[in-house]
């Protein structure tokens, strides 16, 4: 995925993650996608890579690398297996997290083996009667001699039951968010419990599960930055959450896009390849410059955020958003310039779809992503 | 023992090649570089003869322009040590290129010097032949698989019969063919400390070496289109165009 400005460095970064994309994922995603196998052993490599740290901050042992290249980067990585890809993206955010506001000692405790991906790492934030009202979130943590008492239940995350280490927002205060604290919780604590792995459309090379906290305990020094930040730290994870996922959905277009170029040329009807027919072109062209919008879109937004910019909430939402959906559409064009083998397992493009549908609904909805852009450009 | 290894910068092979319009050269503007893919192949060997412990130190050489040190950084990436950038602006010719390399050896002083068969854009496979001349040094060219005994270079080389193994007495300069390995891809840890190892410049102008152009390019046409398929309707017909059209038996 190329830039006019891209950094020499920024080159070898992206030339890396596509021939891992295209030697360590592509060729076992169609599977991965079918027996629902989330391939821990593949993450273990991709660490070796460097793709499980990459904007970790340097001084807590991550890459310290910039959004924007995390996001092309993610991108590429999608290219090869969007599940897998996407499951890397909430990894890194999380190790994000940790490396900046553990207390040290949690710090040393749990982020070293998460960068090298010998623990995984899950975000547990929506509940089942807490969703896009994540403010409202109801899991307790409770203050007992030491540490929390935790109680409740979240759901939809991401990795549950494979992973290691998890980050819970709970309520340690009182009602709406700013009552709302992060901690770091142990996956194999006593008294936590897990769901039965949904069966889902897509993202299927990784895990889904509820998560039950029966009184599971977690030691004061698991606690994110101060009491009652929780919902500003998971908010801020979410911003860079946005571009990763968005990043995804890029890559995934741009391998349907190119899939797509290359079918039409080969694909043989009324006596021509359909590449000659006026539609196709048309089509086609319109998928380039829908993926050429988005691509800088994207930059400009992990740009915003690289800048700390005071607007860097509303560029990641409305990123999120236009990315989000109109990627979809891209793979949905490129699916149906395949015709009846875009629909049958034979071909990538029915997954490209299936994976694609999500990002769409997480990270924030893209009705949120709505609300959060409009809020913002009516406040002025 | 000191490996020096070359990388050239060359067209990506995964691009469409085109012609200049004027038909005078491949045209460079703008269009996706990379290392010469028999180069990457070169480097991997030198790092695999490093991690068996048969080379203390990979040094990656490169002639060009200043974009040529991407291409070195690369090499560094993927773990040479260190790296020489012979700075020139023409694209010169196999001979200058041995002539070069050879200045670079009498001074580095390498056991091996580690060069791909040939460069995808020139396909002249003759600078390490030249080279090795030149050193009056021990060849093995398209090799597919070295092992280092003491003083002596093991090499198996793909020729047309088949396979050929020799035994090189080091120093020695070998080229590499596509079998010898896969090259590993760096990881991004590597990349970013790529960036600290030594890269040293030198001017092609200041090393006193004549590098004027002793061949005239004629002329660059692209290959002739491919021909659609044709469906024959039985063997015989077919063991027919064979013989008849294609002529291959």
């Amino acid at each position: 995925m190329n830039t006019l400005d891209q950094t020499e460095e920024q080159a070898a970064f992206l030339r890396s993650a596509k021939e891992f994309a295209e030697q360590s994922l592509k060729p076992f995603a169609a599977q991965w996608d079918e027996e629902a196998i989330f391939p821990v052993d593949t993450l273990k490599a991709a660490a070796d890579m460097g793709f499980m740290s990459l904007y970790t901050p340097e001084s807590a042992g991550g890459l310290g690398l910039s959004r924007e290249d995390s996001a092309l980067i993610f991108a590429e990585l999608s290219k090869g297996c969007t599940s897998t890809a996407a499951y890397m993206t909430i990894h890194n955010m999380v190790a994000w997290m940790i490396g900046n506001w553990a207390t040290e000692q949690a710090r040393d405790q749990y982020l070293p083996s998460a960068l090298t991906g010998d623990t995984l790492c899950s975000y547990c934030l929506t509940e089942p009667g807490a969703g896009s009202d994540a403010g409202n979130l109801q899991t307790k943590a409770e203050k007992v001699d030491g540490g929390y008492k935790l109680n409740g239940s979240k759901v939809f995350i991401s990795g549950a039951g494979s992973t290691h280490t998890l980050v819970v927002m709970a309520r340690t205060g009182g009602a709406g968010p700013k009552g709302v604290s992060a901690l770091i919780v142990e996956a194999n604590s006593d008294g936590i419990r897990y769901g039965k792995k949904e069966d889902k459309m897509g993202w299927n090379s990784q895990p889904t599960r509820q998560i039950h906290f029966d009184d599971v305990f977690v030691p004061d020094q698991n606690l994110m930055a101060n009491e009652g930040d929780g919902f500003t730290l998971a908010m801020k994870a979410l911003d860079g959450g946005r571009i990763n996922i968005a990043s995804c959905s890029l890559g995934t277009a741009y391998a349907a896009y190119e899939a797509a170029l290359a079918y039409v040329k080969d694909r043989k009807q009324f006596g021509k390849a359909i590449a000659e027919f006026q539609n196709t072109q048309f089509v086609l062209a319109d998928m380039f410059t829908e993926l050429e919008v988005c691509k800088n879109m994207l930059i400009s937004a992990a740009r915003h955020l690289d800048a700390a910019h005071p607007d860097a909430t509303l560029q990641c939402a409305a990123a999120k958003r236009f990315i989000t959906d109109h990627c979809y559409d891209v793979v949905d064009k490129a699916l149906q310039l395949h015709g009846g083998y875009g629909y049958i397992k034979e071909y990538p493009i029915e997954r490209h779809l299936r994976d694609l549908r999500v990002h769409r609904i997480l990270e924030g909805t893209n009705e949120i992503m709505r609300s959060i852009v409009a809020r913002r450009i009516l406040a002025d | 023992m000191k490996a020096l290894v070359t990388c050239k910068r060359v067209l990506d092979p995964y691009i469409k090649a085109r012609i200049n319009a004027d038909g005078s050269a491949v045209n460079l503007d703008n269009v996706k570089m990379a290392m010469n893919p028999f180069d990457e192949i070169a480097v991997e060997e030198a790092l695999r003869l490093k991690e068996a412990g048969s080379v203390t130190e990979v040094v990656a050489v490169s002639i060009g322009g200043p974009k040529s040190e991407e291409t070195l950084r690369q090499a560094l990436a993927m773990g040479a040590d260190r790296a020489i950038l012979v700075e020139s602006d023409q694209d010169i010719e196999p001979l200058a290129v041995a002539k070069v390399l050879k200045a670079v050896c009498d001074e580095e002083q390498p056991g091996l010097v580690l060069m791909g068969k040939q460069a995808i854009d020139g396909d002249s496979n003759q600078a390490g032949q030249m080279l090795a001349g030149m050193l009056n040094w021990a060849q093995g060219t398209f090799i597919s698989e070295i092992k280092i005994d003491g003083e002596t270079a093991n090499v198996t080389r793909e020729i047309d019969g088949g396979l050929e193994k020799l035994s090189l007495k080091l120093p020695a300069v070998v080229t590499a063919d596509l079998r010898l390995n896969e090259p590993r891809y760096a990881s991004l840890p590597n990349i970013m400390k790529a960036k600290k190892k030594p890269l040293d410049k030198k001017p092609l102008a200041d090393m006193g070496i004549d590098t004027a152009k002793r061949i005239e390019i004629v002329g660059l046409s692209e290959p002739a289109e491919r021909q659609a398929g044709v469906m024959v309707d039985s063997v015989a017909a077919l063991v027919e165009k064979l013989k008849t059209e294609a002529k291959v038996i």
